[in-house]
């Protein structure tokens, strides 16, 4: 199953030369950008480690395409993700996030159904 | 038929010309480091026509050592290098990062790799000017961790060499050593430029300029004190050059400042000018007429 999450969620596979322009766009509006892994992609699953410290200043994406590259070099099994936060008060929130790198074999998930109290069914996403 | 290039045009175009030309005028003296810069332009020039033809080359190594003692202008070049290289297209974006020892390498084990590589994250799609370059390595020490940033510049420069420039800067006697104790980064670095000293005339000129960009000028005596004291500024210890001239003119502003409250009332004519006794008061002159000098320095 291809998981898909964030900005470009419906959008084929970004290629190495859009990621570049995507994070040139998020340098040029002064958001900082930062790499994060997991090898759990659980949409509730929010809490993805962070590849090193977000990294500000920068003015040119080569930066930060290296630390992708080295992330999915170390972690070849997880999913990589870029995010871009906007600390302008008001916003002072992720304004773009993006999955770059996924494993060869994805995760699978399934709905798992339970009965509960006055046969009540729920339903939740389960890893597979 | 064979298409023809005007290079000439495809300078003005970059705008690369008139930044060579703000080099020429505002910078004094200089002139290897202003003849090798005009090399090195040309050269990108050169490879630019040669792109739009299709021949496509790898680009060249234009990581640059400039040698040369204090206030010769090393760092206000590397910065004019920034823009010449963005405009022709070499780096990406132009912007100067300025580091030393104390930026690059760090303080623990494990704390120098991402230290160094912050700061080259830092300078991607631009020029890394690292000034006094050679305390990165500390013979003496051979637990010392500038070797690793040195290893870490190295391979950088190597693999991303599109990505971003590398100034190496520092005394030459110094530097040398450097370059021979770590030939690795020698041979990585293509241009070496050597800045001579000032003469007592460009440092004149220096002056000049300086004196019109704080918005003052001199008195013909105050030109003529200036170039006394220069003179005399030039054979004392710890002489540095631009940086010794905006020194002086300095504290000949606060002599000015000093002189003109005492005279009470003003005008434009004494507020904007500097005199002869603005200089002559200074600690040189007093220097040069009891020669044996103390060992500090002569400010």
């Amino acid at each position: 199953m291809r998981i898909t999450q964030g900005t470009f969620s419906f959008l084929p596979d970004l290629t190495d030369e859009q990621i570049a322009k995507q994070i040139a766009y998020a340098l040029a509006q002064n958001w900082a950008v930062s790499v994060e892994f997991t090898d759990d992609p659980h949409p509730r699953n929010t809490y993805w480690e962070m590849w090193g410290m977000p990294m500000f200043d920068l003015a040119d994406p080569a930066g930060v395409m290296e630390e992708i590259r080295a992330c999915h070099k170390a972690h070849p099994d997880c999913y990589v993700k870029l995010n871009a936060f906007d600390s302008t008060r008001g916003f002072e929130t992720m304004r773009l996030s993006f999955m770059v790198h996924r494993p060869p074999v994805e995760a699978r998930f399934r709905l798992r159904r339970e009965e509960t109290a006055g046969r009540l069914i729920r339903y939740t996403l389960e890893r597979a | 038929m064979s298409t023809t290039f005007d290079l000439q045009a495809l300078l003005r175009e970059s705008g690369v010309a008139g930044v060579l030309d703000e080099l020429d005028r505002e910078l004094i003296g200089l002139a290897p480091v202003k003849m090798r810069i005009r090399e090195i332009a040309s050269l990108l020039v050169v490879d630019k026509a040669r792109a739009e033809l299709g021949v496509r080359g790898a680009k060249p190594s234009l990581h640059m050592c400039f040698t040369g003692n204090p206030g010769t202008g090393k760092t206000t070049v590397a910065t004019r290098m920034a823009t010449i290289l963005h405009r022709l297209g070499h780096v990406r974006k132009g912007h100067l990062i300025a580091v030393t020892r104390d930026d690059l390498v760090g303080q623990y084990i494990g704390h120098t790799a991402p230290k160094t590589r912050e700061v080259l994250k830092r300078a991607m799609g631009g020029v890394l000017f690292i000034d006094e370059a050679y305390y990165l390595y500390r013979p003496e020490n051979e637990r010392d961790y500038g070797l690793e940033a040195i290893e870490i510049l190295m391979q950088v420069m190597e693999n991303q060499r599109d990505d971003l420039v590398v100034i190496f800067a520092g005394y030459k006697s110094r530097m040398d050593t450097f370059f021979q104790s770590n030939p690795g980064l020698s041979s990585r670095v293509a241009h070496h430029i050597d800045f001579p000293d000032y003469s007592v005339e460009e440092l004149e000129a220096i002056a000049g300029l300086m004196v019109r960009e704080l918005g003052l000028e001199l008195s013909p005596e105050g030109r003529g004190a200036l170039a006394q004291y220069l003179r005399l500024r030039r054979e004392q210890p710890n002489f540095a050059n631009a940086r010794s001239v905006r020194n002086a003119l300095d504290r000949a502003r606060l002599r000015q400042a000093r002189r003109l409250l005492d005279a009470g009332r003003v005008d434009r004519q004494m507020l904007t000018t500097l005199e002869a006794a603005d200089f002559l008061a200074s600690r040189v002159f007093a220097a040069a007429r009891t020669p044996p000098a103390p060992k500090e320095a002569a400010c």
